[in-house]
């Protein structure tokens, strides 16, 4: 396994003339909370399902847990698709049951685990209750306990925190950081940075079918500099031309990429040109900018490849 | 392989619980039993109102030597025939003018007298209109003929022979009532097949249908091979209907010992037991046939109205193969039939046709196992197309098809 839970390379996958992967590369290392980013279309989805064994890739190769035929290893895998999915007769019980009997686990003893995780999450009073009795937010948890309930080894979530209130959203990184505390390898999709930015110690930005991005949370937010914020009393002055070229103007603050020579020569040379310093503030980038930039690039590139196809 | 059997078990058992205890099965069952119990309602009310009623009465005027000739001529031929299938009598003793009398009688509703009898038993005269007298001449001349041989026995002093007891010796059959038998048992199953298999498979359709929109269909996929899904979702229609068929068939056979005690129905060429486990397989066969092909194309929809207009020319063609099949039971012999026994969507039509009408068992191991065959392919090549479009998943384009697309 090269202590590598998931490895893809090459991946391909085209729908009908739309290639909605495009040679995607990933190594998701065991034991780890991966995140997998990206806008909407992105191509986030189908590289989960082609990872999973759902849907064939037309090109590349990938293995789950060492394993080339995903079904193989199902059982030590659990997997909430981004659309929900549960049988709207089914007790509560009963559907996390099914779920484990179809990753091998005895249905007998999935109902009795059922039982246990319902009451810990505080469900214990609808495990009888059928699901379309349910509100959306316990039916969801319904279904994450029903990925769960055999104890897999690795865990992969599709937009797992898309419909649920903050509460549940809270709830639910707490069962992710259980799970990883445990050893469990978490591969999760999502659209929404702040989640990855608190939970995962690496993540793929993927973009236009392409990985634009894999690495750590700090190696992502690194690559883009940190931004100073400056306030000056003087409207201008000798200490413009210390300003770097992309430097904005939004009312009376400038911002600008803090230069590679650092905030001290900067601060010389402010102060000598005279611009009578209020505040100057240094932020470091969080995920979000580093995705917006890296997102933004490649989509970019790809209607510059688009006019260039048209051009051609 | 064992794999697939086991998540398909898993979810053939899932499938099968949730319909049986479904509100739906109810009325799956409950459905073809309607017509048969309101026919049942019926009949018994008509016949509890009136079974006297549609029986004819002849009012009979006579003194009372023939009126008791008559009684007991009637009483000795109703042992033989049964009663049922003689007129009843009314005897009124003569009074005054016969014209007169006789006007009174068939003006008189409550008895039921479709015709009045007069004139004594040697020139008896038939009065009434003509579909009255029509309907009990026969009968009440048997009647007559009966009492006269009676009275005639009595007058030379001898006695009336006892009735005629045959010696009888029962035998398993006879050609001609055996033939006109076995041709309707060959319909009746050929119906019964059809029916059944129209009914599940669109059963089988709604049910992808429903699983389609409800999402689940990819928890299962991520789960077990989508072949186990297939094969699961058909054994556990196949389940239903055998449990749904067990239920009308314990009920049929119920209703006719209960209400119809004497009716005995034709027995098959290969007899009772051999036509019921034949067709009980073939009925598996022609649903495996019809059910894989409806879950291909079902897969291949979206909604109900897109799965009615791709499963229409699939009913249709079924409807076609019935009527090819039935030319087994008018020419068992013809090139028609054989084409009908060797089609594999209209075999098992052809062959329970066949378990009615000929004894030989061989045809039918010959048969299945043909139809084995092709249940086989059907499965798989259904169970691919199931594959590809349900999930808009299928192996990477065959490099020849690659290059003709580039091309």
């Amino acid at each position: 396994m090269n202590g590598h839970a998931i490895e893809a390379h090459g991946l391909v996958k085209d729908f009908g003339g739309f290639r909605a992967v495009d040679g995607i590369d990933l190594a998701v290392p065991a034991g780890s909370i991966f995140g997998v980013l990206g806008p909407n279309g992105a191509g986030k989805t189908t590289t989960l399902r082609m990872l999973l064994g759902i849907i064939d890739p037309d090109a590349g190769h990938r293995t789950l847990l060492g394993e080339a035929r995903p079904l193989k290893v199902a059982r030590q895998v659990g997997y909430l698709p981004e659309e929900r999915g549960l049988y709207p007769g089914m007790q509560a019980r009963e559907a996390i049951a099914f779920m484990g009997a179809l990753r091998g686990l005895p249905l007998k003893e999935g109902r009795a685990r059922a039982d246990q995780m319902l009451e810990a999450h505080g469900l214990g009073a609808a495990r009888r209750k059928p699901i379309r009795t349910l509100s959306k937010g316990m039916a969801q948890t319904v279904q994450l306990l029903g990925t769960l309930v055999h104890r897999p080894r690795l865990i992969v979530l599709d937009e797992p925190f898309s419909g649920l209130d903050a509460l549940n959203q809270e709830r639910l990184e707490a069962v992710i950081r259980a799970q990883a505390a445990d050893g469990v390898t978490i591969l999760f999709s999502t659209h929404v940075i702040a989640h990855a930015e608190r939970l995962c110690q690496r993540v793929a930005i993927i973009a236009g079918g392409r990985v634009r991005f894999e690495g750590g949370v700090e190696e992502a937010r690194a690559r883009l500099k940190p931004e100073v914020r400056l306030a000056t009393r003087a409207a201008d002055g000798p200490w413009r031309a210390a300003l770097p070229s992309g430097a904005v103007r939004e009312g009376h603050l400038w911002r600008f990429a803090l230069p590679d020579s650092g905030v001290e020569p900067l601060l010389k040379a402010l102060i000598d040109g005279g611009a009578g310093i209020e505040t100057l503030s240094i932020e470091r980038p969080g995920l979000h900018d580093a995705f917006v930039a890296i997102a933004g690039e490649a989509a970019a590139k790809a209607m510059d490849g688009h006019a260039l196809e048209d051009a051609a | 392989m064992i794999d697939v059997i086991r998540a398909a078990w898993v979810i053939a058992r899932r499938d099968y619980v949730a319909s049986v205890f479904s509100r739906a099965f109810l009325l799956f069952l409950i459905g073809p039993l309607l017509p048969i119990l309101a026919g049942l309602l019926f009949s018994i009310a008509g016949a509890g109102g009136g079974a006297d009623q549609k029986r004819p009465a002849v009012a009979v005027i006579a003194g009372p030597a023939e009126a008791e000739l008559l009684h007991a001529a009637r009483g000795r031929l109703a042992e033989r025939l049964g009663d049922a299938m003689l007129p009843m009598l009314h005897i009124a003793a003569p009074e005054g003018g016969a014209e007169a009398q006789t006007r009174r009688l068939l003006a008189d509703r409550s008895d039921g007298v479709v015709a009045v009898a007069r004139g004594g038993i040697d020139a008896p005269r038939l009065i009434g209109p003509r579909a009255g007298v029509a309907d009990v001449r026969g009968r009440l001349a048997l009647i007559y003929d009966e009492a006269r041989a009676a009275r005639a026995m009595a007058d030379a002093g001898a006695a009336a022979p006892g009735p005629v007891a045959f010696r009888e010796t029962v035998v398993e059959r006879a050609a001609g009532p055996d033939a006109a038998g076995h041709a309707a048992t060959a319909r009746a199953g050929q119906l019964v097949l059809m029916f059944l298999t129209m009914i599940l498979a669109g059963m089988l359709l709604s049910n992808l249908i429903e699983e389609k929109s409800n999402k689940v269909i990819e928890v299962l996929a991520a789960a077990v091979p989508v072949d186990a899904i297939f094969l699961g979702k058909l054994a556990a229609m196949l389940a239903m209907s055998l449990t749904g068929i067990a239920v009308w068939g314990a009920m049929a056979l119920l209703a006719l010992r209960g209400l119809f005690p004497a009716v005995t129905l034709p027995v098959p060429a290969v007899g009772w037991g051999a036509f019921v486990a034949l067709g009980t397989v073939y009925f598996v066969a022609c649903y495996l046939l019809l059910g894989a092909l409806f879950l291909g194309i079902g897969a291949q929809a979206s909604s109900v109205r897109e799965v009615q207009t791709l499963s229409m020319p699939v009913t249709m063609g079924q409807l076609g193969v019935v009527a090819l099949a039935s030319s087994v039971v008018a020419a068992p012999e013809s090139g028609l039939a054989k084409a009908a026994t060797v089609f594999p969507w209209s075999s098992p039509f052809a062959m329970i046709a066949r378990a009615a009408q000929a004894p030989e068992i061989w045809p039918h191991l010959l048969a299945i196992g043909w139809q084995a065959l092709w249940i086989g392919l059907i499965i798989r090549f259904a169970a691919r197309r199931f594959r590809v479009s349900v999930l808009k998943s299928g192996g990477p384009r065959r490099r020849w098809f690659r290059r003709w697309r580039t091309s």
